[in-house]
């Protein structure tokens, strides 16, 4: 396996020096000539009927150019669960009536920012407020104001997975956990915020760039809210800022931008503010758990019990998808041979929530890990015993639900084992704690209604060797454009120096679905590899009819030289069968196309990692506070085409889901998000950051290109459990809800010493 | 009413006209065409926009263009050679310091200017200094394993 000759290496990113040079122009740097500026604006209420909007002083101001409200729309619902109409549920540009404080009423363009949002205060909504619900456990009740229009007791979406008998082999368990979790929004905090700069022609063609996850979706759904072709709409991805599951939806500035151009022929550009960014974008679901767990005496657990309540905010986005995959990964990565989980998802008077980095599985691996933490200590079982004995294994059924072929759980618990061993008797009121975890490598499911392969990608051999990628893949800092350029290189046979990607720009590329999921690698690295091997196929039939060998010999290409495997001295140089296979082509280009859809893999995903990640803190007795000292994290994924990458993926994810454990939250005040800003959102600093070691591991997916998976996304999951964790065994306090603030661990510590007196 | 502003950037002498309200950050992003830095907070508390003002890493975006009147800037852009890149640039790419770049430039700035005073900080010392950029991508620790392969000497910077 370790014979490749690009992947596997430590490479710098191929867009890296852009980046560091200042050079790289992300949308948020564009100017077009001629640009407007656009503003929205939004709804200070968190329920409200709009009775009157009056436009008037705000276009009649000097540099204002348009005015749109929801009036100038088609009044199509936007939605990323297509195939469910009911399921699409946000005009954007609300026209009777605002669901959340944020909810865009309005939008601006005028010759400048400034005079954008002047302009904006000059608009009068009137308003009727409404009573509101802000907290799904509220918004369930009989007597809660309706959020939709025949939508009962606000349940947006209801989720069922069961196998087994629960009910029966609970009945056989010697030891059953009942408890309550409480997990708390994030927010994905881009660096980048969301923003468009849309133009429309005279020709009826519009073009938008934007900061986006995934150029297809929003090309496919502003043509739905446009009324367009999707043809007419080309969206291109510039360097993008960040993504973090926040920004592959329609949004407010792809929409208000594309909606003024196309009243003026004038490119507008929004930008969204930070607060706009905290208080009107997507955001991580918070969701209240109700947990069930039964083991036998020796730990093997026998059934688990799933109620789930989400708190789902004024509309659907991709929040439906979080509800169903936390149901899923409350099951992972173990065995439970009885399994039930029903979710409902509530709509409130909040912002909505949707997909955020992991997905619903920060939510499930917190509250699972806690909780086999809390029976092992019940039964006296080490933590990590319980788990080995418990884990997944390669080649698994997960009933009705998912087949795992590789599987790295076991391997993960042993190298975790022996690095907490090696730290040896830890000092006073620190503590160690593990959570085990899995994630998948892109979604199976279809709620898109995409006709289109999920991945796909073309690639165009030119006359002088220089190699042309195209592919819809989404470069969002995660790293895909280097790591498809491998596999292509790779594959290929060619030097990374000699492909160039063309990847985002749904003009020019194939469609994809995007980066989120954590599908790229597996997904549009199948498809990149495909067309890859399709067109070192047609050179190869010029270079075994130039070389004349015995048909029994087998040919290939490696670092620009086609010969015999078994003899590679003997052979020709690629330039020259590129010359030849082009001429012999009728002057074409040599082409290839290659496309991946998951079919026959169950219901999730074509491959899943695991890891094991082992967290040291130490606390504070006196003031609750306590410093996240070290992180080690065995994360397997099959085989790593960027080693450099890999470990950025593993450290970043210990910011976000650090943060998530430890401090991350948006506390509201009857639907009002209290901290909008970097001075009172907290977040990990370069001072906060614990030690990270990564553990090595072998792995190897059938189904992933060259054997690999993700590492994007499940590395956000076991981070607020181990910190759970540690803490329970730096000073025995257990805290169910997140974050772990040292005031929760102050209050817990008291309450402590009260039961102890 | 528009004020003159004489402004050295990247070494380069210009003579501005501004409105007093304009950021530091805003003349060099619209009428000088350097975008490197970048807004991303609005309240001086996420670095993106850190440039270096007479020496010292400064946030583009909470100092008034006139209050740099006569002053010399640095931005990324001035820190690269010509086609060679400078030392902290090439240890970011090599050590992975850079995934989606957007608080990349703020961060070299603020590395620079540590560097510049004091050739050789502690770790804790190059924490401090980039404790006020924020970066939601790569959880900091190889941005302090660049800035460390650069003290260390691991490139050397052509004269």
């Amino acid at each position: 396996m370790s014979d490749y000759s690009v992947i596997g290496k430590r490479v710098r990113r191929i867009d890296g020096t852009e980046m560091v040079t200042g050079n790289a122009k992300y949308t948020f740097d564009l100017v077009l000539p001629n640009m407007l500026y656009g503003k929205i604006l939004r709804s200070p209420h968190p329920h409200a009927k709009i009775i009157n909007i009056d436009t008037t002083p705000a276009e009649k101001m000097i540099g204002v150019k348009a005015v749109v409200t929801g009036k100038d729309t088609l009044g199509c619902k936007n939605g990323i669960w297509r195939r469910f109409s009911e399921l699409c549920d946000e005009e954007i540009l609300c026209r009777t009536k605002v669901r959340y404080i944020g909810d865009p009423v309005a939008a601006v363009a005028a010759i400048d920012e400034d005079t954008a949002e002047e302009a904006c205060q000059l608009i009068k909504v009137e308003y009727e407020e409404l009573p509101a619900t802000f907290d799904p456990l509220e918004a369930i009740k009989e007597d809660a104001p309706q959020i939709h229009e025949g939508v009962e007791l606000n349940i947006n979406v209801t989720r069922h997975i069961e196998w087994g008998d629960v009910d029966e082999a609970f009945k056989h368990c010697d030891h059953i956990r009942e408890d309550q979790f409480k997990t708390s929004s994030q927010h994905h905090v881009c660096m980048e915020t969301h923003d468009a700069v849309a133009s429309f022609d005279y020709n009826g063609k519009l073009t938008v760039w934007t900061s986006t996850q995934s150029s297809y979706y929003i090309q496919r759904l502003l043509a739905d809210m446009l009324g367009l072709r999707e043809g007419d709409i080309r969206v291109i991805k510039p360097p993008t800022g960040g993504g973090f599951g926040s920004k592959f939806e329609l949004d407010s500035p792809q929409f208000c931008a594309s909606l003024l151009s196309m009243k003026l022929c004038r490119p507008v550009k929004i930008v969204l503010t930070r607060a706009e960014e905290f208080t009107a974008t997507k955001r991580r679901t918070p969701m209240y758990y109700f947990v069930k767990l039964g083991a036998k005496k020796d730990g093997t657990f026998l059934a688990k019990e799933v109620r789930v309540l989400t708190e789902g905010g004024a509309y659907t986005a991709m929040g439906a998808t979080a509800l169903y995959l936390t149901g899923f990964f409350s099951s992972f990565p173990y065995k439970y041979p009885n399994y039930r989980y029903d979710g409902y998802r509530v709509y409130t008077n909040t912002a909505p929530t949707s997909a955020c980095r992991g997905f619903g599985a920060p939510q499930s691996t917190f509250v699972g890990e806690s909780q086999i933490d809390m029976l092992a200590d019940d039964l006296g079982i080490d933590p990590i015993e319980i788990r080995r004995k418990n884990g997944m294994t390669p080649d698994y059924e997960v009933p009705g639900q998912a087949h795992i072929l590789s599987c790295e759980l076991h391997q993960c618990l042993d190298k975790t084992e022996e690095q907490i061993r090696q730290r040896g008797k830890l000092p006073p009121n620190h503590g160690i704690g593990i959570a085990c975890y899995g994630f998948m490598s892109g979604g199976i499911f279809n709620w898109f209604d995409t006709p289109y392969a999920f991945s796909s990608a073309i690639v165009r051999i030119n006359i002088d060797g220089k190699v042309d990628l195209f592919t819809g893949a989404c470069e969002i800092g995660q790293g895909s454009d280097t790591t498809l350029s491998m596999i292509c290189a790779e594959e290929l046979g060619v030097r990374l120096e000699d492909i160039r990607i063309h990847s985002g720009d749904t003009g020019i590329c194939p469609a994809d679905l995007g980066a989120w999921g954590s599908r790229e690698t597996l997904m549009n690295g199948n498809a990149v590899k495909m067309a890859a091997a399709d067109a070192k196929r047609q050179l190869m039939a010029v270079a075994a009819g130039k070389l004349g060998a015995n048909i029994v010999y087998d040919l290939d290409m490696t670092d620009r030289w086609f010969h015999l495997v078994d003899r590679p001295e003997r052979g020709f140089s690629y330039y020259d069968i590129v010359k030849q296979a082009i001429r012999g082509n009728d002057g074409e280009a040599i082409i290839g196309r290659g496309h991946y859809t998951p079919h026959r893999k169950g219901m999730i995903s074509p491959a899943y990692s695991f890891g094991v990640q082992a967290a040291e803190v130490e606390v504070d007795p006196e003031t609750g506070r306590y410093k996240l000292l070290n992180v080690i994290t065995a994360h397997g994924s099959g085989t790593v085409i960027n080693r450099l990458g890999i470990e950025g993926q593993l450290e970043g994810a210990i910011m976000m889901a650090g943060g998530y454990g430890l401090c991350e939250d948006q506390p509201m005040d009857k639907g009002k998000i209290l901290n909008p800003s970097f001075d009172d959102y907290k977040l990990i600093r370069s001072l906060d950051m614990p030690e990270t070691k990564i553990l090595e591991i072998e792995s190897y997916e059938p189904e992933g290109p060259f054997g690999a998976k993700e590492a994007g996304e499940g590395l956000t999951n076991p981070t607020a459990g181990a910190i759970g964790n540690a803490i329970y065994k730096a000073v025995g306090v257990r805290i169910n809800d997140l974050p772990i603030t040292p005031e929760k661990v102050f209050r817990a510590l008291r309450e402590k010493e009260k039961q102890g007196k | 009413m528009k004020k003159e502003l004489r402004l050295t950037v990247n070494g380069e002498a210009h003579e501005l006209y501004v409105e007093p309200k304009s950021l530091l950050m805003d003349v060099l992003r619209d009428q000088l065409g350097l975008t490197g830095a970048k807004r991303s907070c609005d309240t001086n508390t996420c670095g993106a926009c850190t440039v270096i003002l007479n020496g010292m890493a400064v946030h583009s975006c909470s100092i008034l263009a006139l209050q740099a009147n006569g002053g010399e800037v640095l931005t990324v852009e001035g820190l690269a050679k010509k086609t060679e890149l400078h030392p902290l640039q090439k240890a970011f790419l090599d050590y992975g310091s850079v995934q989606c770049g957007f608080c990349t430039p703020g961060m070299l700035m603020s590395a620079k200017a540590l560097l510049d005073k004091n050739p050789t900080p502690t770790k804790q010392q190059m924490k401090e200094a980039i404790d006020g950029n924020l970066c939601r991508c790569t959880g900091y620790n190889s941005i302090i394993r660049a800035i460390t392969a650069v003290v260390n000497g691991e490139y050397k910077e052509e004269k």
